[in-house]
C-alpha cells in the first residue's frame, strides 16, 4: 500500500532507519560512531544541520554516554534516538537496564555485528542477544523498509502508557545496513497523526519535583517495579493493536509477532530472525518445488517473545529448527531454549538447534536445504552450519 | 554585615547523611544559591542515599539517579532537551563525589565540558569512595589511610598525590573553575552566583569533610573544612575565562595542624608530615606565580 504523500526512493538499511527518525520527529540524538552504523548518525546529523529535522544532537564520546544521555533527554520530555552496534552496545549494557528501568520510551537501532576476539565487523545478532535480560522490546528486521517502520512502530509501542518500555530495533550488518532496496518514505502527516505529541507523563516537571531511579530497600516496591516491567512488555494487546493501526492507516507490511510463510501444509519449518530469513523463503520455495513440504517461521519480535504464536505455528509438524545467528556458550542457543520452553507439555514435536552465520560467514541455500534435510532425522541436538576445521 | 546566603531551603529535614556529614552541607548550600529552578543529577555515590528512600526525597528539586560513570553525560542530554523545549532558565546541575568524578566519571565529564553544555558540575570532594566504604579514589591526597591504601609493615597509606581535576578542567578551557569547602559558605554562595551568571560548562569542587572516613569527631567538619584551607592543604581558586584567582586565609598554619586531628592520617612521623609541608608549600608558591602572571597579562 503506497499513500498519496509516500514516496519510494532506493536506499540502505542506514539510510532508512535515519528517515524512520526524521518521520518520527524525534528531538534529541545522542550517538557514538561504531562501524556498521555510523552512516545512520551521519545522515541524521546531515538532516539536522540542513533543517530537516528539528533536533538536537550531542556528539558523545562512549556509547554508555549515547544511552545516558538520551534517558537525560527523554526525562526531561523529549522523544529520543540513538544507534549503535556490536562492542557498542555491549559497553553500554548498563545504561540499557537504567533506561528500562526508569520507563523510558527509548527508541534505539543496532546493526547487528560479531563481537571480538578476534576483530570481525561482519553481521552475527550475538551482540543483541545479549541484551535480551535487559528489559528492551526487540525486533529484528528483514528488508530495509522494516528497519524504517520499525522506527515508527517502536516509538508507538514504547510510548504506550500500558508499555512505558524502550524499544530495540535490528538491522543486520551490510546486509541491510549498506544495501540498497526500494523503500517507500511514509507519509509524515501520517506518520504524525499516528504517533501524536510526545507526552511523558513522568517528565521532570519543577512544579512536581520528583526522584527518577532513587532508592528502594528489599521492602520497598522494587520487586514490584520489576514484575510490572515483566508485566507491561507482555503486553501483547498493546503490541497488536499498534501493528493493526500502522498496517492500516500509515502502510502495510509488518508480520506481526512473527511471519509464517508457506507453513499451512508445512512438514518441516525453520525459525529464524533477520536478514537470512530472505534466503531461508528462497530455500523453502524451491523445496516446495520439489515436493518437500517446507516452511519457515520468522521472528520479527524476540522480547516479548511471542510462545504461543510459534507454538500454534508448529504444532503439526514433524521437525523444527530454531537457527541462530548468535553464539550462547556451555548449553543450547537463546532461541532454542526459548522455543522449547514454550513448546514443554505442549508439543512432542523434535526441535533441533542450528548455528549459522557467525562473524558474517555467508548463510547460503546449500546450508538452508541441509538444515531441512537433517530435520528429517528425529533428534534434538545442536550444529554449527558451515564451520569446519581452520 | 548583610546575609549574603540565601534563606530558601531547598534541602528538607529527614535526610540520612551522617552526622556532620560536609557533602549534606555542600548540597544545601549550592541549592541555596542555585534556587528553585534546579534540575540535580546524581550518580552512584553518599548522595545517592542521602535524599532518602522511596517515596521520600529530601530535596524539592527534580532529582535524577544516573549509573556511576554517567553525571556528565546524563547532564548534557537534560540540558539539550530542556533547551529545545524552551526551558532554557532552568540550572542544570551534576552533583557526584570525587570517585564519580576523579575516576569512573572522568571520560563523561571531560567530554560534557568538551561540548559545551550550559551546565553546572559539582564535585562533592570527601577524597575517597566513603559510600562503599573509604576505598581509595584518584581524589585521596598523598599519605591518606583508606580500606584500600592501609598502613601495614610492607606497604602504607596512599603514596601518589591527588588528582588534581580542577587543574584538569581549567586546562581544557572550562569557563569557570572554582575550589570551595563549606567552611566559607559565603565564598560558596558567591562562586555558585558566578557560575549562574556564565552561560556554559562549570566545574566547582567541593572539599568536604567526612567524619566517618576521615577519623574525626563529626562537630569538627567545619573547623577541619576551614583547616584545610589555612594550611594551604586545600586551595580555594577560581578560573573565570581562564584568568586564575587565589584565596589567601587570613592567617596561615602549620600542615600539621590539618592533619593530626583526623585519623587517617594518624600513622605519619614527623618526617613525612614536614615532606607534605614542603609539597603543600611548593604547590601554593606555584599558585601565586600564576595569579601574579594572569594579573600581568
Amino acid at each position: 500500500m503506497q499513500s498519496a504523500n509516500s514516496t519510494m526512493k532506493i536506499m540502505t538499511g542506514n539510510e532508512a532507519v535515519a528517515e524512520g527518525v526524521r518521520l518520527a520527529k524525534v528531538g534529541l540524538v545522542s550517538a557514538y560512531p561504531i562501524t556498521p552504523q555510523t552512516v545512520i548518525v551521519e545522515r541524521i546529523a546531515e538532516m539536522i544541520s540542513n533543517g530537516e529535522l528539528n533536533s538536537r544532537y550531542i556528539e558523545v564520546e562512549s556509547e554508555h554516554s549515547a544511552m545516558s544521555s538520551v534517558i537525560g533527554g527523554e526525562l526531561s520530555g523529549v522523544r529520543s534516538f540513538t544507534a549503535s552496534s556490536s562492542h557498542g552496545i555491549l559497553y553500554m549494557h548498563e545504561a540499557l537496564h537504567w533506561a528500562a528501568g526508569m520507563r523510558l520510551p527509548i527508541v534505539m537501532s543496532v546493526v547487528n555485528r560479531a563481537i571480538g576476539p578476534p576483530w570481525n565487523i561482519w553481521s552475527e545478532q550475538t551482540d543483541t542477544f545479549n541484551q535480551r535480560d535487559t528489559g528492551w522490546l526487540q525486533v529484528y528486521c528483514e528488508s530495509n523498509q522494516e528497519a524504517l517502520d520499525s522506527i515508527i512502530l517502536g516509538y508507538k509501542i514504547a510510548e504506550n502508557r500500558n508499555m512505558l518500555l524502550p524499544f530495540m530495533n535490528m538491522l543486520d550488518a551490510f546486509t541491510l545496513s549498506h544495501t540498497s532496496e526500494p523503500v517507500e518514505i511514509r507519509d509524515e502527516n501520517l506518520v504524525s497523526e499516528f504517533l501524536g505529541e510526545f507526552n511523558l507523563e513522568a517528565r521532570i516537571d519543577l512544579k512536581n519535583p520528583m526522584g527518577y531511579g532513587s532508592l528502594v530497600s528489599p521492602d520497598g516496591p522494587f520487586m514490584e517495579m520489576k514484575k510490572d516491567i515483566r508485566d507491561s512488555m507482555y503486553n501483547l494487546k498493546v503490541i497488536k493493536e499498534a501493528i493493526n493501526e500502522f498496517n492500516e492507516k500509515v502502510g502495510g507490511g509488518i508480520p506481526g509477532l512473527i511471519e509464517k510463510f508457506m507453513m499451512e501444509d508445512a512438514d518441516y519449518a525453520l525459525i529464524t530472525t533477520g536478514a537470512i530469513s530472505s534466503t531461508a523463503k528462497y530455500t523453502v520455495r524451491k523445496l516446495r518445488r520439489m515436493g518437500i513440504k517446507a516452511g519457515l517461521i520468522r521472528l520479527y519480535f524476540y522480547r516479548p517473545f511471542p510462545g504461543d504464536e510459534i507454538i500454534e505455528a508448529i504444532s503439526d509438524l514433524k521437525g523444527v529448527g530454531v537457527v541462530e545467528r548468535n553464539s550462547s556458550f556451555g548449553y543450547m542457543g537463546a532461541t532454542y531454549q526459548d522455543v522449547v520452553s514454550a513448546a514443554y507439555g505442549r508439543l512432542s514435536v523434535p526441535i533441533k538447534n542450528y548455528v549459522v552465520g557467525l562473524g558474517g560467514r555467508d548463510v547460503r541455500v546449500k546450508d538452508f536445504e541441509f538444515m531441512f534435510q537433517d530435520l528429517k532425522n528425529a533428534d534434538t541436538g545442536m550444529r554449527w552450519v558451515n564451520v569446519g576445521v581452520k | 554585615m548583610p546575609l549574603t546566603i540565601p534563606r530558601e531551603e531547598l534541602m528538607e529535614k529527614g535526610h540520612t547523611a551522617c552526622a556532620g556529614c560536609g557533602a549534606a552541607l555542600a548540597m544545601r548550600y549550592v541549592l541555596k544559591g542555585l534556587g528553585p529552578k534546579t534540575v540535580v543529577t546524581v550518580p552512584a555515590s553518599c548522595w545517592a542515599v542521602i535524599p532518602g528512600e522511596y517515596p521520600s526525597a529530601a530535596l524539592d528539586v527534580p532529582l535524577v539517579y544516573t549509573t556511576f560513570a554517567s553525571t556528565g553525560a546524563t547532564i548534557s542530554g537534560i540540558r539539550e532537551g530542556l533547551d529545545i523545549q524552551g526551558k532554557e532558565d532552568y540550572n542544570v546541575v551534576g552533583f557526584a563525589g570525587d570517585g564519580g568524578t576523579a575516576d569512573i566519571g572522568l571520560q563523561s565529564l571531560s567530554a560534557a565540558m568538551e561540548r559545551g553544555h550550559n551546565v553546572l558540575y559539582v564535585m562533592y570532594d570527601n577524597e575517597a569512595y566513603m559510600n562503599t566504604g573509604i576505598q581509595r579514589s584518584g581524589s585521596t591526597p598523598y599519605g591518606a589511610w583508606t580500606t584500600t591504601t592501609p598502613v601495614g609493615s610492607r606497604r602504607k597509606y596512599k603514596r601518589e598525590e591527588k588528582k588534581n581535576v580542577a587543574e584538569m578542567m581549567i586546562s581544557q578551557g572550562v569557563p569557570y573553575v572554582a575550589t570551595a569547602t563549606i567552611a566559607y559558605p559565603e565564598d560558596l554562595e558567591r562562586k555558585i552566583s558566578v557560575a549562574k551568571s556564565i552561560r556554559g560548562p562549570k566545574y566547582i569542587q567541593i572539599l568536604s569533610p567526612c567524619p566517618p572516613g576521615w577519623y574525626y569527631n563529626s562537630s569538627d567538619t567545619v573547623r577541619i573544612s576551614r583547616l584545610a584551607v589555612e594550611t594551604k592543604f586545600f586551595p580555594l581558586f577560581e578560573s573565570i575565562q581562564g584568568k586564575f584567582k587565589l584565596f589567601k586565609p587570613a592567617k596561615i598554619l602549620p600542615v600539621k595542624d590539618y592533619l593530626s586531628i583526623q585519623g587517617r592520617f594518624s600513622h605519619l612521623t614527623e618526617e613525612e608530615i614536614d615532606e607534605i609541608q614542603k609539597a603543600v608549600d611548593r604547590r601554593w608558591e606555584s599558585l601565586l606565580q600564576r595569579e601574579k602572571q594572569d594579573a600581568i597579562q
